[in-house]
């Protein structure tokens, strides 16, 4: 087990390394960085204005050593003109302070300065995050036992038309994009020309204070398009389960059907779902951007598209790296939490 | 004129069908209540069974007559109407097929046993609809107005709006109404929707294609060669699997990164891949035969070599291989990097699926048959491992295209790719959801035909599994 966790380990450190150099190459293309110089700088700059903006702020070297100075394995660059030295790990002052560490990067901690947000990116991270994670748990807290107990009274009696029924519930979930059930969701519920207006379009206001009516409708939308897929994994999974030997043998013996159900067939049939709900994290991840833009919550989602969108380099790379992680993390657990649920199978 | 209201002389049915619907729900939930509860009387449960089919059924009738009674009146049955009307051809289009297909079903495979199953019908005819709608729009037959036509007057006018012009009279012999209203630009919203309907219908199957043969031609020997190959192919899949979606397109698709020409060398790579899939597919199966062999492989090369030279040669794109008299088509601007965009995403994914499958079928004796009588690794894989995968392969290629309608949404959604004119379903859903809770339609229009073909491509996926499991 130790050895499988260190691989497994080794393996996600990797693949966090290579996405964030992707990342870090795509965002320092020629092309991006001009239009970071144009929104930073100024929208009429002339190309050599570019440049020179370009080289002053250190964004004209070569991309391993930038990577390696994001990354804390190469020292910070320090350039000298004439008002002053400017430096990675300082800023703009007259002379290299004394403190100043030569490296700062992820490794020591410091990872970096938003030029969007004008904040640093740690901190916008971790507010962003606690906002999604509101979110984040309130989807789980709906999807996951809707989700399952549609996919235990589906899978119960296989074949049978409440069976028929639940399924075509669960594949109707599955083929509603969080963009389109959004969209319905607030038609029918919030707009208050042509709907109900019971909830309110945006959630907005859920930021500081989410209450039912400003809260609920994201909440809906993201867990509505993935609570189809784990119902439908339930079903699947429970429907195996019934037909298995020692149900058989229970219900021969004459112990009654729903204590069948409860008491022998629910603790078997929820492993695979358990892996299911896990490996779903990116998938929420995906809902979650799309649902914080179309119902304007500024959490990790909207924060992602706004870094994206203007080429904000160092808050693009953190964010990649809190997606990566919860990406293989998820795995990680999904695998460990398999093996410790069912005996029969090892990982070694 | 008056504004047309939704159904028009039909609205007096309205109530009939309203209450035959109710009676069908009611009847299917009391059903399946019954069958949950145990000791429910067999009696029972028999005659409910009996009444919500006839229900059911009595529901489908009157829903048809509804239909073909606004197909014969037209405008004069209101907006219903008048959209059943534009889509006569679809309609008749739909008949034929199904009705043929039903009538040959025990002749036609696996196919033909879809007309067994109520939910696999119910999916092949949405997307069938959608296709044919698709295919029929994009000739210009059903489209009421230009998609891209403005009107100052038509700004955000609800369905059924009578069409005028800000200044001046509409020229004769043009469509009475704006039937599905207008958008926030004054563009008809049924057109758009119709219209948009071709880019999906365009890209996603094909799309999925190539996503297949990439996964394919990758999945397969890392799965029958294992070791380093399959460690670095799928830890290359995994990579590409762990970034989230839509920072990859943002990565890929955004103006800045099309102008580096990184998507037209990712098309380069991408693209490959068929050529590379038939050649090996025919040369493994053809390699007995010496004097068919090479003629075979140098026309499928050249001539695949050729349409994939002149995909990739743009005469204002990045890369020019092709002289111009030889360059046959050129992809308009957006397409090409959405579609290499949607394929990269979705190769990794039916790539793991198909190393999952190759290796279990790898084990099988026939295979260790063909290797014992000599055959080549490659006439293995292609001919003795993939056609025994194809079954959820199939239903996988159904799955995916939905699942690539709603990446080419999403997308759209995010205003990246396609430009901002363009009339396909995502783009508009994120134009119109800016005035969402004032003027709905715009976005609903769309949203609703998203949904109901990706509904329809996983209704389709899950009838070709139960009957291919039925075997």
């Amino acid at each position: 087990m130790g050895a499988f966790l260190l691989r497994r380990i080794a393996v996600m450190l990797a693949t966090a390394l290579c996405l964030t150099f992707v990342v870090f190459v795509l965002t320092n293309l020629q092309p991006n960085l001009e239009k970071v110089a144009r929104t930073q700088g100024n929208a009429r700059m002339t190309d050599a204005e570019v440049a020179s903006w370009l080289d002053a702020r250190g964004y004209d070297r070569n991309v391993f050593v930038k990577y390696g100075e994001w990354l804390g394995v190469v020292p910070g660059y320090v350039a000298r003109d004439g008002d002053g030295v400017q430096g990675r790990c300082f800023g703009q002052a007259a002379e290299v302070p004394s403190g100043a560490s030569r490296f700062c990067g992820v490794l020591q901690g410091s990872w970096g300065y938003s030029t969007v947000f004008r904040e640093d990116v740690s901190t916008i991270v971790a507010t962003r995050l606690g906002l999604t994670g509101k979110l984040m748990a309130w989807t789980l807290a709906l999807m996951v036992p809707s989700a399952l107990v549609l996919g235990v009274l589906a899978g119960m009696r296989e074949g049978s038309r409440t069976d028929r029924a639940l399924s075509s519930v669960s594949i109707l979930s599955t083929a509603t994009p969080e963009y389109v059930s959004g969209v319905i969701l607030i038609t029918v519920f919030a707009s208050s020309a042509a709907g109900l207006g019971w909830f309110k379009g945006t959630a907005a206001s859920a930021m500081e204070d989410a209450t039912f009516w400003n809260f609920f409708l994201p909440v809906l939308t993201i867990a509505l398009y993935g609570m189809g897929y784990i119902a439908r994994m339930t079903r699947a999974s429970m429907a195996e389960v019934m037909t298995s030997q020692y149900i058989r043998t229970a219900r021969l013996k004459g112990v009654r059907f729903r204590d069948v159900v409860l008491r022998h067939a629910l603790r078997n049939a929820l492993i695979a779902p358990f892996t299911v709900i896990m490996l779903q994290f990116p998938w929420l991840l995906n809902g979650v951007v799309i649902v914080e833009t179309l119902f304007n919550y500024k959490g990790f989602g909207w924060t992602l598209v706004q870094a994206a969108g203007n080429n904000d380099i160092e808050l693009l790379l953190a964010v990649s790296v809190v997606s990566v992680v919860v990406v293989l993390a998820t795995q990680l657990v999904s695998d460990i939490g398999y093996v410790w649920l069912n005996p029969r199978i090892s990982v070694t | 004129m008056d504004a047309l209201s939704w159904t028009g002389a039909l609205a007096p049915f309205l109530p009939v069908l309203a209450a035959l619907a109710c009676l069908a729900a009611a009847l299917v939930v009391g059903r399946g209540v019954a069958d949950a509860v145990p000791g429910a009387g067999g009696g029972l449960a028999r005659g409910l069974d009996r009444a919500s089919l006839w229900a059911v059924a009595g529901l489908a009738g009157a829903l048809v007559l509804f239909l073909v009674a606004a197909i014969a009146l037209g405008t004069g049955a209101g907006i219903a109407g008048g959209v059943a009307r534009r889509l006569l051809p679809v309609w008749a289009a739909l008949v034929v097929v199904l009705g043929l297909s039903r009538l040959f079903r025990r002749r036609l495979g696996l196919y033909g046993k879809l007309f067994d199953s109520p939910i696999g019908v119910t999916g092949f005819a949405l997307v069938l609809f959608w296709a044919v709608t698709a295919l029929l729009g994009a000739l210009d037959l059903i489209v009421t107005f230009d998609p891209l036509g403005q009107s100052g007057a038509m700004k955000n006018e609800g369905p059924g709006t009578p069409f005028t012009l800000m200044v001046g009279e509409a020229p004769g012999g043009s469509y009475p109404a704006y039937l599905l209203g207008g958008d926030n630009l004054g563009r008809d919203v049924f057109s758009r929707m119709i219209a948009g309907a071709w880019t999906v219908v365009q890209i996603a199957p094909l799309a999925t294609a190539f996503s297949f043969m990439v996964g394919i031609t990758l999945g397969l020997p890392a799965a029958y060669f294992g070791g380093r190959l399959d460690m670095g192919l799928t830890f290359l899949a995994n990579l590409i699997l762990a970034f989230p979606v839509i920072l990859l397109f943002y990565l890929l698709v955004t103006p800045e990164i099309v102008a580096t020409g990184l998507p037209t060398y990712m098309a380069m790579v991408l693209f490959v891949f068929p050529i590379v899939f038939v050649a090996v597919l025919l040369n493994a199966r053809y390699r007995t035969r010496p004097r068919l062999r090479p003629a075979l492989l140098a026309g499928v090369i050249l001539g695949m070599g050729w349409l994939y030279l002149s995909l990739l040669s743009d005469r204002l794109g990045p890369v020019t291989i092709l002289p111009a008299p030889l360059d046959l088509f050129d992809v308009p601007g957006g397409i090409l990097v959405v579609f290499v965009a949607v394929v990269f995403v979705n190769a990794p994914t039916v790539f793991r699926i198909v190393r999952g499958i190759a290796l279990d079928v790898k084990t099988r004796d026939y295979v260790a048959a063909a290797r014992t009588r000599g055959e080549g690794p490659w006439y293995v894989m292609l001919w003795e491992i993939l056609p025994n995968a194809r079954g959820p392969l199939i239903v996988d290629f159904c799955l995916r295209v939905g699942y690539t309608t709603i990446l080419l949404g999403t997308l759209g959604f995010f205003g990246l790719g396609l430009p901002p004119e363009s009339p396909d379903w995502g783009s508009t859903i994120n134009e119109g959801r800016k005035l969402l809770a004032i003027y709905p339609h715009p976005a609903l229009a769309p949203a609703l035909a998203l949904l109901s073909l990706v509904l329809g491509l996983n209704l389709l996926a899950d009838g070709l599994r139960e009957e291919s499991l039925r075997d």
